[in-house]
C-alpha cells in the first residue's frame, strides 16, 4: 500500500505576540514547525506502516528551509520525501497551491492522499479538497480514525458538530486528519540520524503535470486587497493577591454586574 | 466569462436532521444586506429529502427565493452528491456570490466546489462588505487571529465564501413574508460517488448547550491541566448554571473534546461572563472570546496576553482559587 502525506512548515502561532503598543506581529524568533493536523495525519499514516507495511511518501511545498520538515517526518519513520520548490509557485491562493500539489501527485502512485484539516497560519482547511477535486479523488475531511478494510476500501471516523460519522470510501482517496485524533510519536535517535542521511528530492514546474498558468499569483482567483492588525482593547484591572482576597473581589465585580 | 452574466447572492442553506442551521438564517440576514447594496435577489439553495417544508422559513428570514433540491439521495451529507447538485445549480443560474457557513459541511463543500467551478474562495470570513465597484470584500482573520486580511475575487465568478457561524446577524423573522419556491430537478451520476455512509453516532449531548449559545462559559487551559482539575471546573460552571470550554492546548491533549474548544480553530464564543481559566491567551484564543461582555481570566503568569482583554484579572494559582469560589458562590445562592 502507498500513503502519500501533504505537510507544511508553519510558524507556531502560538509563540507570535503582539507589540501592545503599536499592535503589529512580533514574528522574530517564532519557531517553524510541522503544522499540527499535518503531523495528525502523518502519524496515522505511520501507524498504517507499521500495521500493514505501507510506504508512506511525504510531500511538501515550499521555499528551500522547508526541507527541515521532511527530515523530520524522515525521522519519524517516512520512507521518502519530496519538497516541491521554484519561483513559479510563489504567491500562490489556495486554489494554485492544490494546482501546484496535484500536478506533483499525478507524477505518484499512491492509495491514500492524506493530508492534515487545515494550518494553523491560513486556517482554511481548502487545499485538501481542492486537490482531490483536480485528482477526481473521493474526500472525507476531519478523519480522526482510519481503518484499511479491504484493497479497494478504507473505513475512517469523521467527527462533525453532533458527534461522529463511519464512513467508507473506495481508494484512492483523500483524508484530511485531524491532530486532536492522535498523538505523535516522537522522533528516535536513529530516525534522526537517518534523516539526515537520506535524499529529500526537490522538484520544480519541470518535474510536475501542471498547466503553468494555474500556479503561483498568476493562477490565484483571490488577492489579498489588505492586511491589518485588529485592534487592541483597553486591559482591565489586575489584582496580585492570595486566593480568598481573590475570591473576594470576583464575587464583588459579579455582583457589580448584577451576575450574580 | 462576462461578469455581467453573473447576478444574485446565493446562500447554501445547511440543514442537517430536517433542522436549519442557525448559520445558514444569519448568512441569509447578511445577504439581504449587501443584496439592497447590489439592487439584486438572495437565493437560498436548500438541499435534502423531505426537507421542502423548511423552505417557507428561510423566506420568513430574509430569502427572496428558494431552490430546492429534494431527493433521497441528498438525506445525509455526502461530499460528491452535495457538490454535483450546487455546481448544476450554479451552472444553470450563475450567481454572483455563494456563501456558505464555515461548518464541518460547509468547509467541506465549498472549497471541492470551488475547484470544480474555477473560482476564489476565502475562508471563516468574519466581515463582507460590497466595495465601489460591486466586487465582495471578503475579511477574515490570519495568522492565528491576529492579522486581519481583506481578500477580494475579481476576475472569477462566483466570488465564494464561508462564514464562521455566530458572526453575523439574522434578521427578525417576518411570518407573511411572501418569496418564490423553485423545486430543482435532482439528477446525481452516481458512478461518481465513492464515498458512503456506514453510521451516524450522535455525541451524548446530556445537559450541555452549544457553547457559542452560553450566556457563561467556565474556561480552562493548560494552567489548569489534568482531568481532576477539570472537573473542579465544572464544579463551577454547574453552580452559576454556565458551560465548561476549552483552549486548543486542553482540546488538543484529550482532555476536553474538540466541540467545546474557544478561538481560531474552535468556536466564537461571546457571551456575558467568560471565565479564562489557566488561559495565558495565545492570539487563536483571543480572536474566539474577546467579544465577550465581560471577562475573568486567572493566571500564574503576570504578563499572560489573555490580561490584555480580560476585565478583571487575578494573578494567582487557579487550582487553589477555583474549588474556594465555588465555595463562595455556592453560600451566596443558598442566602
Amino acid at each position: 500500500m502507498n500513503i502519500v502525506v501533504c505537510i507544511k512548515q508553519v510558524p507556531d502561532t502560538n509563540e507570535i505576540k503582539i507589540n501592545p503598543v503599536t499592535g503589529t506581529l512580533i514574528r522574530d524568533g517564532v519557531p517553524s514547525i510541522m503544522n499540527p493536523d499535518d503531523k495528525g495525519g502523518l502519524e496515522m499514516a505511520l501507524r498504517l506502516k507499521d500495521e500493514l507495511g505501507a510506504h508512506v511518501t511525504v510531500i511538501t511545498m515550499g521555499p528551500p528551509q522547508a526541507d527541515l520538515v521532511l527530515r523530520e517526518a524522515f525521522a519519524m519513520g517516512a520512507d521518502r520525501a519530496i519538497l516541491l520548490s521554484g519561483r513559479e509557485f510563489a504567491g500562490a491562493d489556495t486554489l494554485a497551491t492544490s494546482n501546484a500539489l496535484a500536478g506533483a501527485l499525478r507524477t505518484l502512485q499512491f492509495d491514500l492522499l492524506i493530508c492534515g484539516r487545515q494550518a494553523i497560519d491560513g486556517d482554511t482547511a481548502q487545499v485538501g479538497p481542492q486537490m482531490a477535486e483536480h485528482l477526481d479523488l473521493p474526500q472525507i475531511s476531519y478523519v480522526c480514525d482510519i481503518k484499511v478494510k479491504d484493497e479497494k476500501t478504507v473505513r475512517v471516523v469523521k467527527e462533525n458538530e453532533d458527534g461522529h460519522q463511519i464512513l467508507e470510501a473506495q481508494m484512492p482517496c483523500l483524508l484530511t486528519c485531524l491532530a486532536s485524533a492522535v498523538h505523535p510519536r516522537y522522533m528516535n535517535v536513529a530516525g534522526i540520524v537517518q534523516a539526515y542521511n537520506k535524499e529529500v528530492e526537490v522538484w520544480g514546474v519541470d518535474r510536475i503535470d501542471v498547466d503553468l498558468a494555474k500556479l503561483g499569483l498568476k493562477g490565484s482567483p483571490t488577492k489579498v486587497l489588505k492586511a491589518f492588525a485588529k485592534g487592541l482593547k483597553s486591559p482591565g484591572e489586575v489584582f496580585e493577591t492570595d486566593p480568598e482576597e481573590a475570591v473576594g473581589i470576583i464575587i464583588s465585580r459579579l455582583k457589580e454586574k448584577f451576575i450574580i | 466569462m462576462n461578469k455581467n452574466d453573473y447576478k444574485n447572492i446565493f446562500v447554501f442553506a445547511e440543514q442537517r436532521g430536517g433542522k436549519i442551521q442557525p448559520v445558514a438564517l444569519e448568512l441569509i440576514g447578511k445577504a439581504s444586506d449587501l443584496a439592497a447594496e447590489l439592487g439584486e435577489k438572495v437565493v437560498a439553495m436548500l438541499l435534502g429529502h423531505n426537507v421542502s417544508s423548511l423552505a417557507q422559513e428561510l423566506i420568513e428570514y430574509g430569502a427572496d427565493e428558494v431552490i430546492v433540491a429534494d431527493a433521497p439521495e441528498l438525506e445525509h451529507y455526502i461530499t460528491e452528491e452535495y457538490a454535483q447538485v450546487v455546481s448544476q445549480i450554479a451552472d444553470k443560474y450563475l450567481p454572483s456570490i455563494i456563501l456558505f457557513g464555515a461548518t464541518t459541511i460547509g468547509r467541506d463543500l465549498a472549497p471541492r466546489l470551488s475547484a470544480r467551478l474555477t473560482t476564489g474562495l476565502t475562508a471563516d470570513c468574519t466581515k463582507l462588505e460590497i466595495s465601489e465597484g460591486k466586487e465582495l470584500m471578503m475579511t477574515r482573520p490570519a495568522f492565528g487571529g491576529n492579522l486581519m486580511a481583506t481578500i477580494m475575487c475579481t476576475e472569477h465568478r462566483p466570488q465564494m465564501s464561508t462564514v464562521r457561524p455566530g458572526v453575523m446577524q439574522k434578521k427578525d423573522r417576518q411570518p407573511s413574508r411572501e418569496g418564490v419556491i423553485t423545486n430543482f430537478e435532482v439528477k446525481i451520476d452516481m458512478s461518481r460517488v465513492k464515498v458512503k455512509l456506514i453510521e451516524e453516532v450522535k455525541a451524548e449531548k446530556d445537559n450541555r448547550i452549544d457553547i457559542s449559545e452560553a450566556n457563561i462559559l467556565v474556561s480552562g487551559g493548560r494552567g489548569v491541566g489534568t482531568k481532576e482539575n477539570f472537573a473542579k471546573l465544572t464544579e463551577l460552571a454547574d453552580v452559576l448554571n454556565a458551560q465548561v470550554s476549552a483552549s486548543r492546548a486542553v482540546v488538543d491533549a484529550g482532555v476536553i473534546p474538540h466541540d467545546r474548544q474557544v478561538g481560531q480553530t474552535g468556536k466564537t464564543v461571546r457571551p456575558n461572563l467568560y471565565f479564562a481559566l489557566g488561559i495565558s491567551g495565545a492570539i487563536q484564543h483571543l480572536a474566539g472570546m474577546e467579544e465577550s461582555d465581560y471577562i475573568i481570566a486567572i493566571n500564574k503568569d503576570k504578563f499572560a496576553p489573555i490580561y490584555s482583554v480580560s476585565d478583571l484579572g487575578i494573578v494567582g494559582d487557579v487550582n487553589k482559587i477555583i474549588p474556594l469560589l465555588t465555595e463562595r458562590l455556592k453560600k451566596e445562592f443558598s442566602k
